[in-house]
Formats: structure tokens, C-alpha cells, sequence
């Protein structure tokens, strides 16, 4: 390295005052400093790591609940009854609000339900038709009963319902996607 | 076989044992290390030398702390704020890291400062060292400039305004000031051109330059030798000598645990506070900069007026020159302190107006009513910003953002028609558009509204095909869709 002096340099290296073999001691030593920078570097890599995988551990979208309204309201439905909710889709810093129309309405066993107005063929929004006294899909004629069972059209299954459940006397309701084209409700996001 | 020169040199260490001898046989590993390691220093290890390694140890900190922090960082007027609170605010260990590599750079300045003074206290330029030294000059302007450039960053009040202030400053510099303060602004105004250009010269520019600055500083270091302690020769060591390991880098290695401990316990529970985002609006706001830019903000403050040509180049630019040419001014091989008054009395000069400077522009603060009042209130506002949950950016695709309010009833009552009739299934909601179907936002400049009428009737073949029925509604509502279509911009 340095050219005009490196000669005086390098000749005491090999002995040491005591005649301790000095290789040997350096080594030891190297290792336990070795071992001792190895150990503080993990140490300072775990919130490192912590906060490279912090997405990975989160779920993407948080599934809230949205209300509809007091449950008493619907006690007593003559046909399914249109309700917007706001959704709202987290993507790490940014966030989109959408609305989606849903249906209240009464299942087979004139219990409450909660039908999504996304149609099971190709997502359009299916419109109540009171004259028909039916679910009829603009786009291409899919025809559903009013608690949503498949009548007919390009569908594979019915409309499907959503979860829902009664929190302080209002219905509340988780608004998923589902697969479309398919005969099984799969939940898409 | 033919043989190679390093087994000719040294025929045990072939043919190689082990794994290690293998690797070391290809890499020549164990030479990289004994060269590392085996450094002589004249006058044996000091803890005066442990700087320099303790600078090189922050800067590998920052550089780790900073490709982590770009993990969620987007470098734009929107966003950067929104980033930096997610980091700070949501993010598991981001308070943490944002934090140490804040600190770091506050960290690197003081032991840079230490590094400095112990080479000059210690005459360590002296011998054959100037080119040694001039790097090392051009290394620190980088790092203040790392310094400069980070702060803007979290584009948040305290961020904006100083870095307004600190590029102001750069256009009181005669003739070409408002050139420089444009070209660092990318325009007259601050703006998301402006977090561009520092994003850029923080993150690619700087640290570039600063890689190749240092690997030249180190191999200047290492040809020209330790300097040793103030009575050794600069050019011909005499003092017995000791090899950099093991006493010297365990030293070295006592700064960097301290640093770690030190910036650790700090960024935990000290975390480093974030404003509320950038408001250049607000003509209340006192800038300040970071602490090792008071004595600057200071100094300028006295330089106003036709004068100003001497405070802000000639004052600083003799300096300047002088701190570059002093191996080239100080030529006396002397280097106990105590010997070379001319050289202590400047240093010392220059260290008390500096921080005489800062102690001013502290003291000045403390003692105006209104502004320290105005300061607090900024430091509360950080802090209060800083404690509130992590609120997400509003998405452009949103249905709240696109729905802004349709004040022309017809668009509303179209708004409605639009839903009701699913269009948005396909063409999203606001019209922002989909996979499935084009986007309608903008359609009012390609299309007039009768042209539009026209198409609703008869759709292309090409729309057809991707689904879209023709449009039959009574003429009201098909007014109102398309004053709905027309009014999304």
C-alpha cells in the first residue's frame, strides 16, 4: 500500500514482548469480535425485517361492517327495498370509497336478508322490477325471484347474499365480491 | 499446471484446505483482510482515530436506514407527506427507522465535525496529505448537502418552509443566485418539481458522488499512512508502530456501539415528530432549519442590502478557499498545536463564531414574544399532528372524489339514471372507466352532446361487441344522462 515506507511496517508482527504465539490470541479474539458484530447486526436487522413484511402481515382490505338502518324498519317487507353503503377499499397509503346498492329482502324462510345488486353473470347492477315483481338485469336479461333464487338468463346461480348480522338493533351488513360466470359463490375480495 | 504468482509467493497455500482455503484461493480474501487489518499506525491506537470509521459506520447506517425507508416513499407534492405519515404512523418499526436515519444524519454532522478537528488539532494533513485532505473537504460539502436535500423529503410545514428559506438563500449570490435557486427548485416556486430534483440528489446524485469520494479517501489514507501522534514526522514516521487490529479496531468498534446505543435509544423513545402536511399558504409560519445550519441562517441574516456581495461570496468564499489550500498554505512539518498558534487561534475563531452564531439565533427566538409563541404553537401542532391516527390519501378513482358536487341539476338527475341503469358496472363509478368498458371522464372534449345522442342510438360495432346496448330512455332522462356524461372532467 504505501509505497515509500511500508518497509518498517510489517517486522514486528510475529512476536510480542511475552513470546505469546500472537496468531493464535489475534484469532480468538477475531472470533469473538466476529461472533459480537454478527449478534448486534442480527439484532439491528429484525425492525428492519419487521418493517419490510409489515404488508404481508395486514390484511389488504379491511372487511367492515356497513349499517342499513334499524332492523324494526324491516320487519314487515312487501318487496325487497334498495340501500346504498359506502365501502371503503384500503391499499397501504391510499384508500378508495365506493357505493354499492344492496337489497333487503326476505329469504324463503321469510327470514332477513341481504342480497348484492352485483349480478352473478358480469356485475351489472340489477334493478328491482315492480311490475314483474322480480330481479330483471338490464344487460342481459337474467330474472331472479325476489329473494333473489335464479329464474333465468346466461346466470350460473342466483343473487347472492351477503353476510349480515343485528348490532344494537341495526343491520349491518359485509359487502364481498363475488366470482362471476361460476355456479359456486366464491368470495373474490 | 501452471503456477500462479500467489503460489509461488506462498507455496503452503496450495493446493487450498477447506472451504475457506478454497475461497481464499479464488478471492485472495485473506490478503483483502491482512491489508485491512494489518495497518500500521505510528505511536499505536488512539481513541483519537476512531472517527473516521465511526463516520464510515453512520454513513452504511444511513444508506441501509434510507433503501428501507424508499420501500414506501413516493417522491411527489401528492403524496410524499401522506407517505412519510404512513411510514411514521402505520407501519410496523417506520416510526423506528424514519427516526434513526433522522438522527443519523444529525449524528454524522457532529462526528464529522469531530473527525475534522482531530485531523487539523493533530496536524494530520500535513506530509504529502493534500490531496487526502481535499477529498475529505468535498465529502463533508456532500454530506451537508445529504443534509440539505433529506429535509425536504417529508414535505411537511417544517420541511417546506426551510427548504423555501435555504433556496432563497442560494439566489442572494450575485448574478447567477436566481438561476442557482431555480435550477434546485425547478422553477420560481417550490412544488413537486422541487421534491423531484432533491429526491433525485438525495437518493442517486449525492450518494454516488459520495461512494467514489470515500473509496478514494480511504485509498488516499491508506497510501500516504497513519499520521500518528502530534510529535511524529508527517513524512517520515519514527515512532514504533501498531497494527490496526486488534487495539485499534476494537476502539473504533467502542464508537460505533456507543453510536448504536446512543441513535437507538434516542429513535425509540425520542421518535422524531412529522407536521402537518405542507401548507404554502400559510404566511404565519416561522422556518427553522436543523441545528447544524442555525450558524448559516444566522450569518445571512446580517447581510442585506449592497453589502451583501461581501457576507455571502467573499466572506465565505476566502474560507472556503482557504480551508481547500491549507496543506498547500501550512507547509511546516510542525505539528504539536501548542507550536502552531496561527493555525489554533483560526480554528478556534471559526468553532466559537459558529456556534456563537447559533447561540444567537437560539437566544433570539427565546426572546421574541411573538415568535417563540409561534414556535411552540408549530412544535405543539407537530406534535398533535404526529399523536393522531394514520389517515389514508383519498384515491383519485374514488366515487367521493369523482363525485364532486354536480351542480347543474340535469347532470344529477343523469348521475342517478347512470347508476340505476348500471352503466357504471361496466364504465365505473364517476365514469373513471374499467377493464371492462372506456372511461368516460373527458368525453365532453372529443364529444358534443348531439354527437353523443347519436352514439347512444347507435353504438359502433365496436361497442356492441364489448357489450354496450344502444341507450332507449324517454328524451328528459336522455338529456339528463348525457348532461351527466358531458359534466365528467
Amino acid at each position: 500500500m504505501c509505497a515509500w515506507r511500508q518497509d518498517s511496517a510489517i517486522s514486528h508482527v510475529q512476536t510480542e514482548a511475552d513470546g505469546t504465539p500472537i496468531q493464535s490470541r489475534r484469532s480468538f479474539l477475531g472470533v469473538w469480535v466476529g461472533v459480537g458484530s454478527a449478534l448486534v447486526g442480527s439484532l439491528l436487522a429484525v425492525p428492519l425485517m419487521r418493517f419490510a413484511v409489515f404488508p404481508l402481515l395486514r390484511r389488504t382490505t379491511e372487511l367492515k361492517r356497513s349499517p342499513l338502518g334499524p332492523v324494526d324498519e324491516f320487519a314487515h317487507l312487501t318487496e325487497p327495498v334498495i340501500c346504498t353503503i359506502q365501502i371503503e377499499q384500503v391499499d397501504g397509503w391510499r384508500k378508495a370509497i365506493s357505493e354499492k346498492a344492496v337489497y333487503i329482502t326476505n329469504d324463503q324462510q321469510s327470514h332477513l336478508c341481504v342480497l348484492s345488486s352485483v349480478c352473478p353473470h358480469l356485475g351489472c347492477t340489477i334493478p328491482w322490477n315492480k311490475e314483474r315483481k322480480e330481479f330483471v338485469c338490464p344487460c342481459h336479461g337474467g330474472r331472479y325471484t325476489a329473494d333473489g333464487t335464479y329464474v333465468s338468463g346466461p346466470a350460473l346461480r342466483g343473487m347472492d347474499s351477503l353476510e349480515t348480522s343485528v348490532e344494537d338493533g341495526q343491520l349491518m351488513v359485509r359487502f364481498q365480491y363475488f366470482r362471476q360466470l361460476i355456479s359456486d359463490k366464491e368470495v373474490v375480495g | 499446471m501452471q503456477t500462479t504468482h500467489e503460489d509461488q509467493i506462498n507455496p503452503s497455500a496450495f493446493p487450498p484446505k477447506g472451504i475457506w482455503g478454497w475461497i481464499n484461493h479464488r478471492t485472495g480474501i485473506d490478503a483483502v483482510l491482512r491489508t485491512a487489518l494489518y495497518e500500521p499506525i505510528p505511536g499505536g491506537a488512539r481513541f483519537a482515530y476512531i472517527f473516521g470509521s465511526g463516520l464510515l459506520f453512520i454513513f452504511i447506517s444511513q444508506v441501509i436506514t434510507g433503501v428501507f425507508l424508499a420501500l414506501y416513499y413516493v417522491p411527489s407534492a401528492d403524496h410524499a407527506h401522506t407517505t412519510v405519515a404512513y411510514i411514521t404512523k402505520a407501519v410496523t418499526a417506520g416510526s423506528f427507522l424514519r427516526s434513526l436515519h433522522s438522527y443519523g444524519a444529525s449524528a454524522m454532522v457532529v462526528v464529522l465535525l469531530l473527525h475534522l478537528s482531530q485531523t487539523y488539532i493533530y496536524g494530520a494533513y500535513k506530509g504529502r496529505r493534500e490531496l487526502l485532505w481535499f477529498s475529505g473537504c468535498v465529502l463533508f460539502a456532500l454530506i451537508l448537502g445529504m443534509a440539505f436535500t433529506g429535509y425536504l423529503l417529508p414535505w411537511d410545514q417544517r420541511a417546506y418552509f426551510a427548504t423555501a428559506v435555504g433556496t432563497s438563500a442560494a439566489s442572494e449570490v450575485p448574478l447567477i443566485g436566481d438561476g442557482i435557486k431555480r435550477m434546485m427548485r425547478g422553477g420560481t416556486e417550490m412544488g413537486t418539481l422541487t421534491i423531484s430534483r432533491f429526491f433525485v440528489a438525495h437518493v442517486f446524485l449525492i450518494p454516488a458522488c459520495i461512494f467514489s469520494l470515500l473509496a478514494s479517501h480511504v485509498f488516499l489514507f491508506r497510501r500516504a499512512g497513519a499520521a500518528g501522534p502530534t510529535d511524529e514526522d508527517p513524512y517520515q514516521p519514527k515512532q514504533k508502530m501498531e497494527l490496526f487490529y486488534p487495539r485499534q479496531v476494537l476502539m473504533d468498534l467502542s464508537l460505533t456501539a456507543l453510536l448504536i446505543i446512543v441513535l437507538g435509544v434516542l429513535s425509540f423513545f425520542v421518535p422524531v415528530q412529522l407536521g402537518p402536511a405542507a401548507n404554502p399558504a400559510d404566511a404565519l409560519y416561522i422556518p427553522r432549519p436543523e441545528w447544524y445550519y442555525l450558524p448559516i441562517f444566522q450569518y445571512l441574516k446580517y447581510w442585506h442590502g449592497p453589502l451583501s456581495v461581501v457576507g455571502v461570496m467573499v466572506i465565505p468564499g476566502i474560507l472556503v478557499a482557504a480551508i481547500i489550500a491549507l496543506p498547500f498554505l501550512d507547509r511546516s512539518t510542525e505539528r504539536r498545536p501548542w507550536k502552531r498558534p496561527i493555525a489554533m487561534t483560526s480554528y478556534a475563531f471559526v468553532m466559537l463564531t459558529l456556534l456563537g452564531l447559533a447561540l444567537r439565533s437560539q437566544y433570539l427566538d427565546k426572546h421574541d414574544v411573538g415568535v417563540a409563541q409561534q414556535l411552540a404553537k408549530q412544535k405543539a401542532e407537530e406534535i398533535d399532528y404526529t399523536s393522531k391516527p394514520f389517515e389514508p390519501e383519498l384515491s383519485s378513482a374514488s366515487l367521493a372524489a369523482a363525485n364532486v358536487q354536480l351542480a347543474d341539476p340535469q347532470a344529477a338527475k343523469g348521475k342517478a339514471i347512470f347508476e340505476e341503469h348500471s352503466c357504471n358496472a361496466c364504465h365505473g363509478d364517476g365514469g373513471v372507466g374499467t377493464a371492462a368498458a372506456p372511461r368516460l371522464v373527458g368525453e365532453s372534449v372529443k364529444r358534443s352532446p348531439d354527437q353523443l345522442k347519436d352514439l347512444f342510438a347507435h353504438p359502433t360495432a365496436k361497442m356492441t361487441a364489448g357489450g354496450m346496448p344502444p341507450i332507449d330512455l324517454p328524451p328528459d332522462a336522455l338529456k339528463a344522462l348525457i348532461a351527466y356524461v358531458e359534466s365528467l372532467k
